[in-house]
């Protein structure tokens, strides 16, 4: 789960990070009424789960409460990389002296946590480890250990934070561990952390993303699911089925991910474009593969099905029974394609055939690029 | 020979009681698996499938003489379970659980490696070595003895491949299912090393697919290595930002794509099919006749 700036910002403000007194609006009305409660001057920011809204024009500075209220309403009625605006953050503008980077994120190859530091903030952090790499210090943590008080001095010490700083900024690493410990993260990050015109350290930006495998113990979490943004895709979620939306034409149903990512890759070798990726997963019963085809024959965009199953648990029979109650109980107008192999998918076959399909043109294929390149021909009409 | 299991392998199935548990523990009987014991808090005394069912790991080892674990435990329960495994000695654990943790990953491979047990997992097929054993859930009516190696992160196109091959009369050393999660015990790499090591196997196909760089490692290592290793990467069409099925498979701003994993191994000489009979074909060149 990704959380919003301001989602990010509450939960480090409850460990005891700095943050500033802001407040979010969602209309230019309310973000009027937010700058002159922080005395006109003032930052006002897109919330989007996405990084670059900066460049975007996604951020204004304003000097008082009807300039705010003006770039409110221009960054509302905004879409940044497909994600709209819903929500602006305003937050009193601070006086910068400096500005560094602190985050801890996993790193998937080393298989541990890191903890990364700059004294060069708000740039992008890959960036800045390219072209000033001596003011960037990465530390890897046990997992078994934790961040132990060498880590945090040697990362302050390598990343060239001015000698005056490393005992406040010492405190601030530890609290941001604590944040990605007990939230479950696999990012936290905050750029810039400013040095403000008081001599205090403040997260002026926040970035979190916890682990959707630990939800369970965060019940009340308030973040965005980025898995779930298209409405089908929410739909699935609340189905219990692992769906992707996707450009193109042709629906796609399918065992096992990467089985179906193949399938994906096969249309568009194929000369289409898959319109989602469903994996209906190992050992499915005939109601999945019916909620799967009902979610996808939802979908206007679809022109054609393929249903490309290979039986190890997953029983052929079981799929085409699941396909039968469809076709029996819902209007079906697109083809279907259908390719079964291995564990009864003769028996699935079979049943198939047996079939009073109705008005369905229904085809079957043997293997997978034949049936790839069917669904793409019947797509085309 | 073959690599991690074979026919002196003497398996535990921890959540054994459970549905997974007793349906793939009755399908690793079948296929002749050595299914010695099984654990379930609280259930011990019982028996699924004839196999004793005891309450702690510790206990199954001293009484059946255990060398190797499956984890069919719920997520929640997995990494303590998996941990219990280590604890009592067991050299290799198999983990299928899907959604665990991932901060409880980090901490059960960092111990595993500490302790030197073999984790493979979690998120995983598990592994079979036709004719001798089978330690997972994978169909075992479609693999049959023979030269080839198998490695792949995924597990139903792993079966297609597999079905490929046996068709045409190819037969496969042991084919391993590493997982689909971001923080696996067992990488390709690891895979590698013990193929290359094994008499047995003759050539090696590597199914990988988007998200990590644990392709670009391998490939790394390929370059090393006398015996043939045959490429196929899957989710070459898959967007930036989304998760394709597998918790691994993401590609995140520039790491994971499909396009550098292709490169590395080209790179290391190691070709790429396109398809999955190109995978098999390509195989049959390389075996010596």
């Amino acid at each position: 789960m990704k959380f919003l700036e301001y989602q990010a910002k509450e939960i480090f403000a409850a460990a005891g990070i700095p943050t500033p007194r802001g407040k979010v609006a969602k209309s230019p009305g309310e973000a009027r009424a937010i700058a002159e409660e922080l005395g006109g001057k003032a930052v006002v920011k897109a919330q989007v789960p996405i990084g670059g809204r900066g460049k975007a024009g996604g951020v204004a500075v304003v000097a008082d409460a009807g300039q705010a209220e003006k770039e409110a309403a221009r960054i509302l009625s905004m879409e940044i990389r497909g994600y709209p605006v819903h929500e602006v953050l305003v937050e009193p503008a601070a006086d910068i002296q400096a500005e560094f980077y602190l985050g801890i994120t996993v790193d998937r190859a080393r298989q541990a946590p890191v903890l990364i530091v700059s004294s060069a903030g708000g740039m992008d952090i890959e960036e800045v480890a390219e072209t000033q790499p001596e003011k960037v210090a990465k530390v890897w943590l046990d997992p078994l250990l934790g961040l132990l008080p060498y880590q945090v001095r040697e990362a302050c010490y390598r990343a060239q934070v001015p000698a005056e700083l490393v005992k406040p900024m010492s405190a601030l690493i530890e609290k941001v561990f604590r944040v990605f410990k007990e939230q479950d993260a696999i990012l936290v990050e905050i750029n810039p952390l400013a040095l403000v015109g008081s001599g205090q350290l403040v997260a002026l930006d926040g970035k979190m993303e916890t682990d959707d495998n630990a939800s369970f113990r965060h019940p009340d979490a308030k973040g965005v699911d980025e898995q779930a943004e298209h409405p089908l895709e929410q739909k699935a979620k609340e189905l219990g089925l692992s769906y992707v939306k996707l450009d193109g034409e042709v629906g796609i149903v399918g065992n096992g991910a990467g089985l179906v990512m193949t399938t994906l890759d096969m249309i568009q070798r194929s000369g289409g474009r898959a319109a989602n990726f469903l994996d209906i997963g190992g050992g499915a019963q005939a109601e999945v593969v019916r909620n799967g085809l009902s979610l996808i024959l939802s979908d206007p965009a679809v022109k054609s099905i393929l249903i490309n199953v290979f039986g190890g648990i997953t029983r052929c029979d079981e799929v085409a029974k699941g396909l039968l109650s469809v076709i029996q109980e819902m209007e079906v107008k697109v083809p279907i394609v259908v390719r079964l192999a291995g564990t009864r998918a003769k028996e699935g076959r079979e049943l198939l055939a047996a079939a009073d399909l109705g008005g369905v043109r229904l085809e079957t294929a043997e293997s997978f690029q034949e049936a790839a390149r069917k669904a793409v021909e019947l797509a085309r009409g | 020979m073959s690599i991690l299991i074979d026919t002196e392998t003497r398996v535990l199935v921890q959540g054994i009681t459970g549905r997974e548990g007793a349906f793939h523990t009755k399908q690793m009987l079948v296929y002749g698996t050595k299914v010695v014991a099984g654990v379930t808090p609280g259930k011990g005394g019982e028996r699924v499938e004839g196999v004793p069912v005891y309450n702690t790991v510790r206990e199954a080892v001293e009484k059946e003489g255990v060398n190797t674990s499956i984890v069919f435990v719920p997520p929640r329960f997995a990494a303590d379970a998996v941990i219990e495994a280590i604890d009592a000695g067991i050299r290799l654990v198999v983990c299928i659980t899907e959604w665990i943790p991932i901060h409880e990953m980090l901490q059960v491979t960092a111990y595993a490696r500490a302790k030197g047990t073999r984790l493979v997992g979690p998120n995983c097929p598990g592994l079979i070595s036709p004719g001798k054993s089978l330690v997972g859930i994978l169909p075992g009516s479609i693999f049959r003895p023979g030269p080839v190696g198998i490695v792949s992160r995924s597990g139903t196109l792993t079966y297609e491949v597999v079905n490929e091959l046996s068709t045409r009369g190819i037969g496969q050393s042991t084919c391993v299912g590493i997982g689909g999660d971001p923080i696996i015990g067992t990488r390709f790499i690891d895979v590698l090393k013990l193929f290359e090591a094994d008499p047995e196997t003759e050539a090696v196909v590597m199914i990988g697919e988007i998200g990590g760089s644990d392709e670009e490692e391998a490939a790394e290592y390929i370059k090393s290595m006398t015996k043939p290793v045959v490429g196929f990467i899957s989710g070459r069409t898959a967007p930036p930002g989304k998760r394709m099925g597998h918790a691994g498979a993401i590609i995140s701003g520039k790491t994971g794509t499909a396009e550098s994993k292709i490169e590395a191994l080209a790179g290391a000489g190691v070709p790429v099919a396109d398809t999955i009979n190109q995978i098999a074909d390509l195989i049959e060149e390389r075996l010596p006749r």
